[in-house]
């Protein structure tokens, strides 16, 4: 969306300050030339997310995990479709490390590809979550106008009970869009545009909290006093200054979305039985609660440490993000 | 303060109204007949009569202005004749659930008592647990004791409720055995082992949702604290030579409460919304379990009278959150 430079031309104040919390003497005892060169302010954040040990090893998890599942298919081939009737129902074997489920397909290739289609509609929903949560905010802040109608939309939407109505949407345009795009394709965009709008909410709120604040600046009165047009001072100033609270709601919105889609899949309305997600095998693994409780047990714990690990990364992100903190 | 209640109050009817239109438009967008669903053994003049009560055939605002129409004034008057033995309501026509064929929302009325029994002592249980973690945790900020509740209620974050209660289901009641995994809601305390049976059924679900609940709220109050605890006062009242317990427990912590009480406030219609998920684990038969079954039938009028009866409650908590910052803090009042 944005280069990271921008923020070090537009924004020096901050530059300085985080230079000198980093090394106080510097700056005071060589005067207007430091003896070291500038660091960037991504290294400066990289050097505070390091020493949060919970987000470092949540992020390196998060990797792992989008490793596992988009990378692991090609060492695993056994086709999660594939039905070896002879051989259901077994337990953890050399041929099979999750065992079988009751048709005999094997379910570590069942888990990655399940896990493909969960994290790539929490990616997807989360970055059209992102979208129209830093347009409406972006725009709420900047247009003073705008402002009382779209936060008053924002109250409104919060105020929806989003997973009745979440669930009313999958029930009523289910049919309409399997019959348009096809029975997964449909079903993904459906699932994708309904977490998008009902959770932008609380990105606008942020980035619009930011936005105000970032207008009273100096750096944008001296834009504006150049004749910058609004269009491009959104671009090239706001946006990227308000790139960390985005970031951070990005985090926290795969974790919403990935939940989101497995509580649907798991309430029966997600994507057809066929088509493995997480929600979708845990959901079917609970027929068969008695007997193979591990069936539950293999999609719940992948759920919940990617939502762990993303919520992680999060946290650390943002205290890396936030010039305030860092450096202490 | 009463100007301010009344001004929130004002706000609260465009809000309901927009959200009963967004539900009522939903249902209005979706493709096809809303009535094509319904099977052909329901009688002719019993269809006749779900149609005039939803209004079909006319145009779009006719038909929102008589949904409302049955939400704000036949139904009230229903309750009113349930309540005082009155006849206001007689002969009126109320919408029908298509599943049943009884009006949608005498179902609603037996079902909430459930819900609400099961929530409810959820979320007693879980804010009575999350408080004190809260104002421990900052009172030892980074202690062992902080560092194991973080790491708790990120585990509540993360859990899905769905996971967590088929989790206890498969250890509890499968491998050991102790409690039931199904929520038997016949069930009727009238001696001491009834109660007992009652208490070893709600221990799962409740639970599972006092999780989640303890880790949103402990969080709030241990940041809430957290504010407070560095402030001038704090550091007045130590001056004055108070016992340190009277200061974390009295000075800070009634400061510490207000934005705590409204995030309780606003927690409820959350609440029951991650109910729906607990109650479809546990078989409770409550309003979430009526409304997912309601959508698998395809039980129109019941799914959008349950929308909208989460709706009701997310407003009316948001209003009564309002109220109570304005009471607990006056400062809020005059802005």
């Amino acid at each position: 969306m944005t280069e990271p430079r921008h923020d070090r031309s537009s924004d020096p104040v901050d530059e300085i300050a985080s230079l000198a919390a980093h090394d106080p003497g510097a700056t005071a005892a060589s005067g207007p030339m430091p003896d070291r060169p500038p660091r960037s302010q991504w290294l400066d954040v990289w050097d505070q997310f390091k020493t949060h040990k919970g987000a470092l090893w949540g992020g390196i998890l998060f990797l792992l995990i989008i490793l596992a599942v988009y990378l692991g298919p090609y060492v695993w081939t056994i086709e999660p479709t594939q039905i070896d009737i002879r051989a259901r129902n077994q337990g953890p074997s050399l041929a099979h490390p999750f065992g079988t489920d009751q048709l005999g397909r094997d379910i570590l290739s069942r888990m990655m590809s399940g896990g493909q289609t969960s994290v790539s509609v929490g990616m997807t929903a989360m970055l059209l979550a992102l979208f129209l949560g830093s347009f409406v905010g972006v725009i709420a802040g900047y247009f003073r106008r705008l402002d009382g109608p779209l936060m008053r939309l924002t109250d409104l939407f919060l105020a929806l009970p989003l997973l009745p109505l979440l669930l009313v949407m999958m029930l009523l345009f289910r049919e309409p869009l399997s019959a348009a795009f096809g029975a997964e394709q449909g079903i993904f965009i459906l699932i994708v545009c309904a977490i998008g709008i009902t959770s932008w909410m609380p990105t606008a709120r942020i980035v619009r909290g930011d936005v105000l604040a970032l207008k009273e600046r100096e750096f944008v009165l001296a834009a504006r006093s150049i004749g910058t047009t609004d269009s491009k001072m959104i671009a090239r100033h706001i946006l990227p200054n308000v790139l960390s609270p985005i970031m951070v709601s990005a985090t926290l919105g795969i974790a919403t979305a990935i939940i989101t889609e497995s509580s649907l899949s798991f309430l029966g309305l997600g994507f057809p039985p066929d088509f493995p997600t997480w929600g979708r095998l845990l959901f079917d693994g609970t027929d068969y609660l008695q007997d193979y409780p591990e069936r539950v047990i293999w999609p719940g714990v992948a759920i919940s440490l990617t939502v762990l690990s993303v919520n992680y990364l999060g946290d650390g992100l943002r205290d890396a993000l936030d010039p305030r903190i860092r450096g202490r | 303060m009463l100007t301010f209640t009344i001004r929130r109050l004002v706000l609260a009817v465009p809000t309901l109204l927009f959200i009963s239109l967004i539900i009522f438009l939903l249902l209005e967008l979706a493709p096809g007949d809303p009535m094509s669903q319904v099977p052909l053994t329901v009688p002719v003049e019993v269809r006749e009569e779900m149609r005039r009560a939803l209004g079909l055939g006319e145009p779009v605002p006719v038909r929102f202005w008589k949904w409302m129409v049955q939400f704000f004034w036949i139904e009230p008057q229903i309750l009113i004749d349930n309540v005082f033995g009155t006849q206001l309501a007689d002969g009126k026509l109320r919408v029908l659930s298509w599943q049943t064929r009884s009006p949608v929302m005498d179902i609603v009325v037996q079902r909430i008592p459930q819900t609400l029994w099961v929530v409810g002592t959820a979320y007693v249980v879980g804010i009575l647990i999350a408080l004190p973690i809260g104002i421990y945790s900052a009172y030892r900020q980074y202690s062992w004791f902080d560092q194991a509740g973080t790491f708790v209620s990120m585990i509540g974050f993360s859990v899905p409720p769905f996971f967590s209660g088929v989790l206890v289901i498969v250890i509890f009641s499968v491998n050991l055995g102790w409690f039931p995994s199904i929520y038997d809601t016949t069930h009727e305390v009238t001696d001491w082992n009834s109660f007992v049976v009652q208490l070893r059924q709600m221990i799962m679900p409740v639970m599972v949702l006092a999780l989640q609940i303890t880790a949103q709220i402990s969080r709030f109050m241990r940041a809430s604290m957290l504010d407070n605890l560095n402030q001038d006062y704090v550091r007045t009242a130590r001056a004055k030579g108070i016992s340190e317990y009277f200061v974390v427990m009295v000075h800070v912590l009634r400061n510490s409460m207000i934005p705590v009480v409204t995030v309780i406030a606003l927690g409820v219609p959350a609440i029951f919304g991650g109910a729906i998920i607990t109650e479809q684990v546990f078989k409770v038969n409550g309003i979430g379990q009526l409304l997912i079954s309601s959508i698998q039938a395809n039980d129109l009028p019941m799914v959008q009278t349950l929308a909208f009866i989460f709706a009701v409650l997310i407003v009316l908590f948001n209003l009564i959150a309002d109220v109570l910052y304005g009471i607990l803090d006056p400062r809020i009042r005059y802005d």
